[in-house]
C-alpha cells in the first residue's frame, strides 16, 4: 500500500471528489472540488476515472513525501511546485520515485490546486462520495482539513497517464466575467439594481470559502427586505440578504435559504468560482438558459472528446 | 396553485401553494416521495422547502422542460397518494439554555412556562435543510414567537434546542446561528455512521421531553 505523509498541509488542504448527491432532503449539499474541471483534467492525466478523489490546496500549498513513489499531476492553479528542488510543471503527469518530496508554494494566480495520484486518495467513501464537508466534519480525511503527520494511502489503478495539449487547456482557463441566468427571485429586483447588478464589478472579500463568497460592490435594493420563504437554492445562485451586499453559494452551500436571489452563475462557470481569490474582481454577463445549456454541453463535449491530450 | 420556476441552468423550482400551512407541505411531501419512488434520468439531488421543491439535474443530460413536463405529471396524480401514518420522534431536552431566561422575560412569564409550553406541544418537520439533519419544525405554540437574536452567535453548540421567530428546532452540528436557545438535546441528530442518517426527517411529528 503506497502512502503519501503530510509534512505540512498547506493553509487548507482537504480530500475532495466530484461530490456526494442524493441527500438533499437531509440536508446535505454534494461538497465536492471547488473547481471540478481541474480535478478531473488532473485525474485524467494520472490516469485515473475522472472522479477519483484528489488534494484540493487553497491558496498556499503543502510539502507531501511520498515513501513508495507515486505518479502524480497538479492541476488548477500554479502553485510553484517542485520536486525534490527541481520544478514541476503544472499539468503534467510525473513519476515520483520512493521517498520523493514534493513541494508547493504560494498560487501565483487563482486560488485552488489539485495534487492528484495514480490510484486516487482512498479514504472510506461516506454516502457515497470521499469529499469532505468542513463544516459538519464528515466526509473526506477524518472530516477535516489535512494537519501535518497525517498519512493518506493511495489507492489502485491501471489507467495509463496522459500528456496535455497546453494550447487546448487555455479553452477552459478560468474566467472573471461570470455568466449568469435570472434567479428565482430576479423579478424581484428593480431596473436600478438589475442594471448595477450586471453593470458594475464586484471584489471577493476574505470572508469566502467553501460556503459561499461574499462580495463587495455596488449595493442591491434587497427587495421585499430580503424576507422570503425559505426554498432550496442551486449552486452559484447569487443571493441578497438585508445589507444589499451579494454572496454566491458555493459547493458547501446550504441546502435551502430565505433571501432573495438575483442571478445565478451558469454551470459552465462555475469551476471558475473555486479559482477567485480575496480581492479578485468580477463581473456578471447576463444569458438567457438556452445559451447556457449550449455552453455546458459544449465544455462536456469538449471535455471527452479528448482534444486536450495527445 | 402550482408553479415552476427556472432556478438556474441546471435545477427548476416547484411551488406547490404560495404560503406556510400543513396542507402545502403534504403535497410537497407527496412529490417528494412520488419523485423517489420513481425518478427522473438525469435528476441528481431533490431539496424540499415549506412550500416547493428544487429540483437540481444534469444539464448535459436533462432540459427544464422534460423535467417540468414529468413533474407536472407527478403533480395531477398527488391526489391519489396516501401517506403513511406519520412517526413520531421524542427528543429528550436539558432545558438549560443561555437564552431561556431572555425569553421568559420577552414574554413576561416564567422559564417553567417557557419550558411547560414548549414540551406540551406537537409538532411537524416541515422539511429538513441548511445544514444535514437541520429540521424546520411547526407547531411553536404563539406565545412563544420570538425574533431572533440581533446578531447572530458565530459558534451554536451542536445540540441546542432555540427558537427563531415561530419556529423551534435543534442545532444537529456546531454552526453559526441567530436563534435563541433554551436547551439542548444529547440525541444523536445526523450520524453517516448509522442507517437512520437523520433522526428527524420530512413528515415527522416531533415532542420535546424535559430530562434533568
Amino acid at each position: 500500500m503506497s502512502t503519501i505523509q503530510v509534512q505540512s498541509p498547506g493553509m487548507f488542504t482537504t480530500v475532495q471528489d466530484l461530490g456526494r448527491y442524493g441527500y438533499g432532503p437531509l440536508g446535505v449539499s454534494p461538497s465536492g472540488a471547488g473547481d471540478p474541471l481541474a480535478l478531473r483534467v488532473g485525474n485524467l492525466l494520472v490516469g485515473n476515472l475522472e472522479s477519483a478523489a484528489a488534494l484540493e490546496m487553497t491558496l498556499l500549498g503543502g510539502t507531501f513525501v511520498f515513501p513508495e513513489g507515486a505518479i502524480v499531476a497538479l492541476a488548477g492553479a500554479d502553485f510553484s511546485a517542485t520536486v525534490d528542488g527541481s520544478p514541476l510543471a503544472p499539468w503534467t503527469a510525473c513519476e515520483l520515485s520512493p521517498g520523493a518530496t514534493l513541494r508547493t508554494g504560494g498560487a501565483q494566480s487563482g486560488a485552488r490546486c489539485y495534487l492528484c495520484v495514480r490510484g486516487g486518495i482512498e479514504v472510506k467513501p461516506l454516502l457515497g462520495s470521499a469529499s469532505t464537508h468542513i463544516l459538519t466534519g464528515l466526509g473526506g480525511f477524518a472530516g477535516r482539513p489535512l494537519k501535518r503527520g497525517d498519512v493518506l494511502r493511495i489507492g489502485r489503478s491501471a489507467g495509463t497517464p496522459r500528456v496535455i495539449r497546453p494550447a487546448e487547456l487555455a479553452k477552459l482557463a478560468p474566467r472573471k466575467i461570470l455568466r449568469a441566468t435570472d434567479g428565482p427571485q430576479t423579478g424581484w429586483f428593480s431596473r436600478a439594481s438589475l442594471d448595477r447588478f450586471f453593470g458594475g464589478a464586484y471584489q471577493v472579500t476574505g470572508e469566502s470559502n467553501r460556503m459561499g463568497l461574499r462580495l463587495e460592490g455596488p449595493a442591491l435594493e434587497t427587495p421585499h427586505s430580503g424576507q422570503m420563504i425559505s426554498e432550496g437554492v442551486s449552486l452559484g445562485a447569487i443571493q441578497v440578504p438585508a445589507g444589499g451586499k451579494p454572496i454566491i453559494l458555493f459547493v458547501e452551500q446550504q441546502t435551502t435559504g430565505g433571501y432573495p436571489k438575483i442571478a445565478n452563475v451558469i454551470s459552465a462557470d462555475l469551476p471558475s468560482i473555486g479559482q477567485l481569490r480575496p480581492r479578485d474582481e468580477i463581473r456578471f454577463e447576463h444569458v438567457e438558459p438556452a445559451a447556457a445549456r449550449a455552453l455546458i454541453r459544449q465544455q462536456e463535449e469538449f471535455l471527452i472528446s479528448g482534444a486536450l491530450f495527445q | 396553485m402550482t408553479r415552476f420556476c427556472y432556478a438556474s441552468d441546471q435545477s427548476l423550482l416547484v411551488y406547490l401553494g404560495e404560503e406556510v400551512n400543513l396542507e402545502t407541505h403534504r403535497r410537497v411531501l407527496k412529490l417528494l416521495r412520488l419523485l423517489e419512488a420513481e425518478p427522473i434520468p438525469g435528476v441528481r439531488n431533490l431539496h424540499p422547502a415549506y412550500h416547493s421543491i428544487l429540483i437540481v439535474f444534469d444539464p448535459v443530460r436533462q432540459e427544464h422542460e422534460n423535467i417540468e413536463r414529468t413533474v407536472a405529471a407527478c403533480i395531477r396524480r398527488l391526489d391519489s397518494i396516501a401517506l403513511p401514518e406519520p412517526r413520531l420522534v421524542e427528543i429528550p431536552v436539558i432545558y438549560d439554555g443561555p437564552d431561556l431566561n431572555d425569553v421568559a422575560s420577552i414574554h413576561q412569564t416564567t422559564p417553567e412556562r417557557v419550558i411547560e409550553l414548549h414540551s406540551s406541544a406537537e409538532y411537524v418537520v416541515y422539511f429538513v435543510g441548511f445544514v444535514p439533519g437541520f429540521a424546520y419544525l411547526g407547531g411553536l405554540p404563539q406565545e412563544l414567537a420570538t425574533p431572533r437574536l440581533e446578531s447572530p452567535r458565530q459558534r451554536v453548540p451542536k445540540g441546542s434546542v432555540a427558537i427563531g421567530g415561530s419556529h423551534t428546532g435543534v442545532y444537529p452540528f456546531e454552526t453559526p446561528g441567530g436563534w435563541r436557545l433554551i436547551g439542548r438535546t444529547t440525541l444523536e441528530i445526523f450520524d453517516p455512521e448509522r442507517e437512520e442518517l437523520s433522526r428527524l426527517v420530512i413528515g415527522d411529528r416531533v415532542r420535546f421531553v424535559p430530562v434533568a
